[in-house]
């Protein structure tokens, strides 16, 4: 029984643990601010880059699309030497702190809000063109038009960038150190449960994190439901 | 939109709240997974920073990865097992100071079945000979640690060049080296305290131990002032000072997983 991982997940969300705790508080505080930055950024420019249009803007489009590619451990390496203390970042003294992770994080996460809400907000602008004509709309005043309208995508589009925040261990394993207390999150605690042959107790903190991603999914698509009755 | 906004700065001001509470008196400690992994550390640490206050950080990586954390003025202190690598690290003046700390040993893991048959082995050079010339499956580290470096000059010594399909290099820390050993049925070079505290052997027993060669050394190394003025050396030194004092080598002989002692603390 103590070696079924989910008797084990149940045990570990049943009895509270405080080191438990602080991970999955720690993890849901890096991926959701990872996520909230590069929705501020990454919205905006891919909804630029689908309503102006400027020479090699196709290039643009082209390395936002393969940027949602970028390996993990490869977005964890530039940041690790930009935030090294030999690096040109090191001054701030951020490796090995979570504020490092996050920006690991937006950087894996950026292109793909961009590269979708671009792709999104492009499909509006076709069916909207004539109306926003006929109003004499300037570009910068139809970006905010374009994402309110297309906020329903969006929001899928902010879970895609949550999962792949959420999943990821390369990059925050690199820049965080997986240290006990400061920047274990539930990927770098499951590796180290792992490495030391606790398969069940590894299994376990997945599944853990995979009912965690599952409520949060859940609550946005019920306030998606909600709020597309309400509006009709 | 507004609301949104303000969500946002509440989020920022509750993680910033979050970490602010930490102490600030604190080390990052470059170190291996050997150590993190046996949980010597969740057993030394607590009394440490009992005695004098500074919370140690541990980053666990391989010791070559760990002597690039500290070449870069990553961490402010490093306890690794590459003796002749820390020597080196100190003539080239990346440290300037190296102490003996405590020693555990490797020993040598296999398949109950042991069809190289190196229980019977007379010493460990004999031991890799056996498996060589069986040519059973062998799952090496491969990614530069300690534990790797010092099995690549075993089979140097047992006049060996590993190489072939049952040599498996796997670049992998000592847990998953472990874990693929157990799916394969091979043989495998552990140290001690990570094999002790391994929760997943399934058919891999422990088949040779106790050759002096396989003595594991541990040091402590206190990093360059001139290299990386803005570490906190000072505190490293309390660390470091307190490793080889009466109570931490105390605290480390201490420290046992199922009643086995696993590190031997030999500071002079």
């Amino acid at each position: 029984m103590e070696n079924n991982a989910f008797y084990v997940a149940l045990s570990l969300l049943l009895n509270l643990d405080t080191s438990l705790f602080q991970i999955v508080v720690l993890s849901l505080q890096v991926s959701l601010l990872a996520v909230v930055i590069a929705a501020m950024l990454g919205f905006p420019l891919g909804a630029a880059v689908a309503l102006w249009r400027f020479p090699g803007r196709g290039g643009v489009i082209v390395v936002l699309n393969a940027l949602m590619g970028l390996p993990p451990v490869v977005a964890g390496l530039m940041v690790y030497l930009l935030l090294s203390r030999a690096g040109p970042l090191g001054e701030w003294g951020l490796l090995f702190t979570p504020g490092a992770m996050i920006i690991a994080q937006v950087v894996l996460v950026l292109p793909i809000l961009a590269a979708l809400s671009r792709q999104k907000v492009e499909e509006l602008l076709g069916e909207y063109r004539e109306q926003f004509m006929s109003l004499g709309m300037s570009r910068g005043r139809m970006m905010p038009t374009l994402l309110w309208d297309a906020r329903f995508a969006l929001l899928t589009i902010l879970l895609a960038g949550f999962g792949r925040a959420s999943a990821e261990v390369g990059a925050v394993m690199m820049v965080g150190g997986n240290i006990d207390g400061v920047t274990r999150v539930m990927t770098t605690a499951i590796v180290l449960e792992t490495g030391k042959g606790n398969l069940p107790l590894a299994l376990g903190l997945g599944i853990v994190l995979l009912t965690l991603v599952m409520l949060i999914n859940a609550g946005a698509y019920l306030v998606g439901e909600l709020t597309r009755r309400r509006t009709g | 939109m507004n609301r949104m906004l303000n969500l946002v700065l509440a989020g920022i001001t509750s993680f910033g709240l979050a970490f602010s509470a930490h102490a600030e008196d604190y080390i990052t400690l470059a170190s291996t997974t050997s150590t993190e992994n046996s949980g010597l550390f969740d057993a030394i640490l607590p009394k440490f920073e009992d005695a004098t206050g500074i919370e140690v950080r541990v980053v666990a990586v391989g010791t070559g990865q760990a002597f690039e954390i500290a070449r870069r003025g990553d961490a402010d202190s490093l306890l690794v097992h590459d003796t002749a690598g820390e020597q080196r690290f100190v003539e080239n003046g990346f440290a300037s100071e190296r102490a003996d700390v405590m020693y555990n040993d490797f020993v040598l893991i296999g398949p109950a079945d042991d069809p190289a048959n190196i229980r019977e082995a007379e010493s460990a050079a004999e031991a890799f000979a056996a498996i060589a010339e069986a040519e059973a499956p062998f799952t090496s580290r491969g990614d530069d640690s300690g534990t790797n470096r010092a099995e690549l000059r075993l089979w140097k010594s047992a006049g060996v060049e590993p190489d072939g399909d049952w040599y498996r290099e796997l670049g992998s820390g000592m847990g998953p080296t472990l874990n693929t050993a157990a799916a394969m049925d091979a043989y495998v070079m552990s140290d001690r305290a990570t094999w002790v505290a391994f929760g997943n052997p399934q058919n891999l027993t422990l088949l040779f131990e106790g050759d002096e060669v396989l003595f594991n050394q541990y040091g402590s190394l206190l990093l360059s002032e001139e290299k990386h003025p803005h570490l906190k050396h000072e505190l490293a030194r309390q660390w470091h000072n307190w490793l080889i004092s009466k109570e931490g080598q105390q605290a480390i002989a201490d420290f046992k997983v199922d009643g086995q002692q696993l590190f031997f603390p030999n500071a002079k």
